[in-house]
């Protein structure tokens, strides 16, 4: 009996593939919505804990329920729009910050074959769809018709424009080495009998590193957050926006940036693979191992968050185009060297 | 279905095209540039050329409109004085636009494809490759000189900007992270013994 209907359904949705699609969508988002909703509160929860407070606590058992509370509140105020603010311009830039920031996750595998659109240039996708998310800062500080969000928005997107330049050498190193620009082969290239050892992570380990620093600044995490330095700016780009477009604003930032540490989990850390390939790690499915990756990267970005100083502008640009850019090219340089000369070596797959 | 795309693409980005020139606000106008790049991406992607459409993205609207979308916000533009002299120049400006179609109209009457063109794109020397691999195959390759001399010319403008715009001005305190990195406690810090109630 079930075996039948199960057939039914697959039939049904072999006849229609494009509402096959949009299931496998709306399913996506709302699972990384609510797992954004965590995030957010797990990013508080950790920062309270490194400086000795309780974080939020109140709604719900362990304070479990506050992001929703958080959303239902800003949900139900008045969005105040400036009279003077160039009111489509400003409406529009959250709108796109947060379509765009959800839409790069159409082509990311959370498990063997489990990708919406498992495209061939899927890594470059998510780079231009995270080069278009400055766009929503620009617009946003522009249309805001104030000078701090101006100011904040200039700044922005000078850093994202700088770090950008950064991250693709790095994802090119990536790229040589799986010789594939799509992900699901990228996380395939590292499936080697050596388990953890055999991902990119140790072979590339100075990119990791410098993808991880480049991912923090790209979305404007702290040290880095120069975007919102509450001493200069007030709040940066954000400060005329309330209720509904700031939970959008907000909402964007941290799915950016949990594309980023999902990033770092295809690249580096083999995507949904076991860390070791033996019996009890194997029977994991792939689903879990990816998203306790990505919360594993998260953590750091949360503790980053908590214990390091904020970057002053000229450091942060002096470390962008001065020390990781030279860094990067020179190792996609060498990484290509070694490979066309030792193609058996560690770098090849 | 890839029809009715390839009409939703055209049209909008023949219409933002419409826009940039016709929109009061420059930076309105840059916005509807960014528009029909997009549309363009998505063109390239119904031609099956996605290497093409990403990197339309990533330089065109990643990059270069950002930089556009920075001096346009930057200007102080009088849109009054703007407006000024369009009577003036409009018969230069239809002049120049008519010359321009009147030049794609003879291209466009006079194109034809190589005749071996449309055979070489229905058999492919080898299927089975994505177009990124197939383009990097013959960039390469065949056409690598091209390749080298094309990097070289934006080199060229690379160093010219730079040589333009950076100007080292004697006056002005700088940060010299190595001299910085360098210092030690020892030839930073003096500790004194102070004796009592005579001082240093």
């Amino acid at each position: 009996m079930s075996d039948g209907w199960a057939s039914a359904i697959s039939d049904f949705f072999i006849a229609y593939p494009l509402l096959l699609a949009l299931v496998k969508s709306v399913l996506l988002a709302v699972a990384l919505l609510i797992y954004v909703a965590y995030v957010i509160l797990a990013d508080r929860k950790i920062w309270a804990a490194v400086q000795l407070r309780r974080g939020p606590n109140v709604v719900g058992p362990w304070g479990l329920l506050q992001s929703f509370a958080d959303f239902l509140k800003f949900a139900l105020k008045e969005p105040v729009i400036p009279d003077v603010a160039n009111k489509g311009v400003f409406l529009f830039a959250p709108f796109i910050m947060a379509t765009l920031s959800i839409a790069a996750w159409a082509v990311i595998p959370v498990a063997d074959g489990w990708a919406v659109g498992d495209i061939n240039v899927g890594i470059l996708y998510i780079f231009a769809l995270s080069s278009l998310g400055v766009y929503g800062v620009i617009m946003g500080g522009w249309a805001s018709n104030s000078k701090y969000p101006f100011l904040s928005a200039l700044r922005s997107a000078a850093q994202m424009v700088s770090y950008e330049v950064s991250i693709g050498f790095v994802i090119i190193t990536v790229l040589l080495c799986a010789g594939s620009l799509n992900l699901t082969d990228i996380v395939n290239a590292q499936d080697t009998p050596y388990g953890m050892a055999g991902w990119y992570w140790l072979r590339l380990f100075p990119m990791f590193v410098i993808f991880f620093v480049s991912a923090l600044a790209e979305t404007n995490r702290p040290p880095f957050d120069l975007v919102e330095a509450e001493s200069e700016l007030v709040a940066g780009f954000m400060i005329e926006y309330s209720a509904t477009p700031y939970v959008l604003f907000m909402l964007a930032e941290y799915v950016a940036i949990v594309t980023m540490c999902a990033l770092l989990t295809i690249l580096f850390f083999g995507g949904w693979l076991p860390p070791i390939k033996i019996a009890p790690f194997t029977y994991v499915p792939g689903v879990i191992w990816f998203t306790l990756k990505v919360s594993f990267f998260f953590f750091f970005f949360a503790m980053v968050k908590a214990f390091v100083p904020r970057y002053r502008y000229d450091q942060l640009m002096r470390l962008g185009w001065k020390v990781f850019l030279p860094i990067s090219l020179a190792m996609v340089v060498i990484v290509a060297a070694v490979l066309q000369f030792w193609p058996a070596g560690p770098a090849g797959s | 279905m890839q029809a009715v795309f390839f009409y939703l693409f055209a049209t909008i980005m023949i219409a933002s095209a419409g826009v940039v020139i016709f929109a009061r606000n420059p930076v309105h106008s840059v916005l509807f540039l960014i528009l029909a790049f997009c549309n363009g991406a998505g063109l390239f992607l119904l031609a099956g050329a996605e290497f093409l459409a990403m990197i339309l993205i990533v330089v065109y609207v990643g990059a270069v409109a950002v930089l556009f979308l920075f001096v346009v916000m930057m200007l102080d533009v009088d849109f009054a004085e703007l407006k000024q002299g369009f009577a003036k120049y409009l018969p230069v400006g239809v002049g120049v636009g008519v010359v321009v179609l009147a030049e794609l109209g003879f291209v466009a009457l006079g194109w034809s494809s190589a005749p071996s063109a449309a055979d070489a794109a229905a058999n492919p020397i080898i299927p089975q490759m994505s177009n990124t691999a197939a383009l990097g195959q013959i960039l390469y390759t065949k056409y690598v000189i091209f390749f080298q001399a094309s990097a070289l010319v934006l080199l060229t403008a690379m160093i010219g900007a730079i040589v333009l715009t950076l100007h080292h001005k004697p006056n002005i305190k700088r940060q010299k992270i190595a001299e910085q990195n360098a210092r030690t406690r020892e030839n930073v810090i003096e500790i004194k013994k102070v004796p009592f109630r005579t001082g240093v």
